[in-house]
């Protein structure tokens, strides 16, 4: 059997979309200086709540538009608690999730009781049988446009320097007359919107109906990306590429004659110590955004 | 009062406009931890399970004369192992053999164990049924300490004396006819298995497919991917659609999120535990479905004659008792089923029946990849 190089590579771009959606808005929110842990609820919720559109109205769109929706009421919630209560950044964050993890499994308990899955109307691949490109809509728009839209207004907008001026320097900021806790609600809201997207692709996308625990850590996965990408746009999509590929590469080694040896824990945490390995060269003497983890308050 | 406490002066007139907005602050502080409080109550009420009371009409268990059975699962009912045991029991409930309550979600072996002490404190239930392998210490300790009260737990260990009952999904027989199905299905001679991890529950599900597999096709290869984990559809779907860049056909799921692969390439697959047709009209062939309905009547007649002794109930589980046994063969298939597998599958499953055919039992972890005559 001849390996499958063109599989796993199709199958890198398709693990790796959520993580990018997600990566993407923990960065926005980052670059506001807010650590939202917050990301693997909100990506759970937009999992669910963009699920239970789609089985509801069998529209997928109408399902992406209501997941947007509860990104930016997460992202409102995380806002409402780390900027105009000042809590701190990692309890909050910590305490969305359980919230909107446990929300979410109870109203899935009510609806659908424990009976057998429901299927939503999904998205379907562009390009079938085209190899690399038979990917979902979400993947094109991640990669052609989500990424290259973002780098261009954290680099050339006024939002995308208000952003990074609230996360550097927010004193500063205030001075030279920007409102900080708007700024950071908004980059809050916008990164938890991506962050909802992200998530709504396994339900949406990928699979066509909810299961608990879907998320499966991935936005924890992410948190680390954006470090692993020093906050910068293209570099965190380099290591969402990078962790799709190293996981796609184990799912298709192991069922390789050749390597069937190789026990399978290993090559499970195969993508995790890739990923640690990389934080360990490349994570060092990172520069966090100067106001990481600080509420702001006027002296 | 608390040691070492002194109230705060009062703030003075002058130093109002600071500490008022100070004060503010804490206030501010004080809305987000109540916040953050209400935030937990409602997790921890989510999280900590929900108590049914489904088809409990009479709640304090002995107005009706019959046995309270309590369900206590360590999974959500959504996760298919604890859910086939709460099916089985609210099938009971309605058919009038049992009362039943259950709670789930005692994730930790600390939950489980108060959970249970809890139990039994307040609902004084006459049987216990729930699954134990994430807390096989601490539910025999509390069995041990409470031998009037029948104890039946999922587990891979053995039964405990006086009380404790153990079964498990002794699926073996609907996987070795899925197998020679998917044998006979297979025109690229690969077949891909996507299951939870290389456990005993799981192995010998897995490797009696395999077996079967080889009768109906003997060179057929077989792949398998665990994806460690019981619920990660995302990754099982991944895994699924390695096996079919690998050159597999034919797809067993033992996980959910394989069928939406299978689906999706237009592919024949099985599914598990329950029947999953309707997940996928026109790829599903049949599911591997769990019936625990034999093992709890057997626990609810014993309890009841008074002959309820600690045993191993996993032969209940078996195709020959009821316990389990493959879905109808759907007929709407976008591929066609040959009729002659069909019978053959049919003839072997008649066999099982009759206790002519024992499906081997093999809880050796299988190699990613089998080529099943050698």
């Amino acid at each position: 059997m001849d390996f499958p190089l063109l599989a796993v590579l199709a199958a890198t771009l398709t693990i790796a979309t959520p993580l990018v959606w997600a990566a993407l808005g923990a960065l926005i929110n980052e670059r506001a200086g807010i650590l939202n842990l917050g990301i693997e609820g909100t990506m759970y919720a937009g999992a669910f709540v963009g699920f239970l559109t789609a089985v509801t109205t069998g529209n997928p769109y109408l399902g992406l538009g209501t997941a947007v929706v509860a990104g930016l009421a997460a992202g409102a919630l995380m806002g409402l608690l780390t900027v105009t209560l000042g809590v701190n950044q990692h309890v909050a964050g910590i305490g969305t999730t359980l919230l909107l993890v446990a929300a979410c499994d109870f109203t899935n308990r009510l609806l659908f009781a424990t009976g057998t899955q429901q299927a939503a109307a999904s998205f379907e691949r562009w390009f079938p049988g085209l190899g690399v490109l038979a990917q979902y809509p979400m993947t094109f728009v991640a990669f052609l446009v989500l990424a290259p839209v973002l780098w261009w207004v954290l680099r050339s907008t006024g939002f995308g320097l208000r952003l990074h001026a609230v996360g550097e320097n927010p004193e500063a900021a205030d001075a030279a007359g920007i409102p900080v806790a708007r700024t950071r609600y908004a980059a809050l809201m916008l990164g938890s919107a991506l962050m909802a997207v992200g998530g709504s692709f396994l339900t949406l996308s990928l699979l066509g109906s909810f299961t608990l625990d879907i998320v499966s850590g991935r936005g924890w996965i992410c948190i680390a990306l954006v470090i692993f990408g020093r906050w910068k746009v293209w570099p965190v999509v380099a290591g969402a590429l990078l962790f799709g590929f190293t996981d796609a590469l184990q799912l298709q080694l192991a069922i390789t004659p050749m390597f069937s040896g190789v026990p399978n824990e290993l090559l499970i945490a195969f993508p995790y110590l890739v990923v640690i390995a990389a934080l360990a060269v490349w994570g060092r003497k990172v520069r966090y955004p100067g106001a990481y983890l600080t509420p702001y308050r006027r002296a | 009062m608390i040691h070492g406490f002194r109230p705060r002066s009062m703030p003075t007139r002058s130093a109002t406009s600071s500490s008022y907005s100070s004060s503010f602050r804490r206030l501010g502080r004080g809305v987000a931890s109540l916040a953050l409080a209400c935030a937990v109550l409602v997790t921890v009420a989510a999280c900590g399970g929900t108590t049914g009371e489904e088809a409990s009409t009479g709640a304090d268990g002995g107005e009706s004369g019959l046995p309270l059975v309590f369900g206590a699962f360590a999974t959500p009912l959504e996760e298919p192992w604890d859910g086939a045991i709460h099916a089985a029991l609210e099938s009971a409930a309605e058919d009038g053999l049992i009362e039943y309550q259950h709670v789930d979600n005692l994730a930790t072996a600390d939950e489980m164990e108060s959970g249970l002490r809890d139990i039994i404190a307040n609902q004084e239930p006459d049987i216990i049924i729930g699954d134990a392998f994430a807390a096989e210490d601490a539910v025999r300790a509390v069995a041990a300490d409470f031998p009037d009260i029948a104890f039946a737990f999922g587990s891979g260990g053995e039964e405990q004396a006086p009380n404790f009952s153990v079964f498990d999904n002794w699926m073996q027989d609907p996987a070795y006819l899925a197998g020679m199905t998917a044998g006979g299905l297979t025109e690229s001679g690969t077949i891909g298995v996507v299951a939870a991890m290389p456990i005993p529950e799981v192995n010998r599900i897995v490797n009696a497919f395999i077996a079967g597999a080889q009768e109906t096709n003997s060179s057929a290869t077989v792949t398998v991917s665990f994806i460690n984990s019981f619920f990660d559809p995302a990754t099982a779907k991944q895994a699924a659609e390695a096996a079919i860049a690998g050159g597999a056909d034919v797809l067993f799921a033992e996980r959910a999120g394989v069928i939406a692969a299978a689906e999706e390439n237009g592919l024949p697959v099985f599914g598990m535990m329950v029947d999953q047709q309707a997940e996928a009209p026109e790829h599903v062939v049949s599911s591997l479905l769990w019936d625990m309905r034999p093992t709890v009547e057997a626990i609810v007649e014993s309890v009841e004659d008074g002959s309820y002794e600690a045993a191993n109930l996993g032969e209940f589980s078996f195709m020959i008792n009821g316990g389990s046994s493959l879905a109808p063969f759907n007929t709407e298939t976008a591929f066609e089923v040959p009729a002659d597998l069909i019978s053959s599958v049919e003839a072997r499953q008649a066999e099982i029946l009759a206790g002519e055919f024992e499906t081997p039992v093999d809880e050796e972890a299988p190699a990613g990849s089998t080529t099943v005559g050698e």
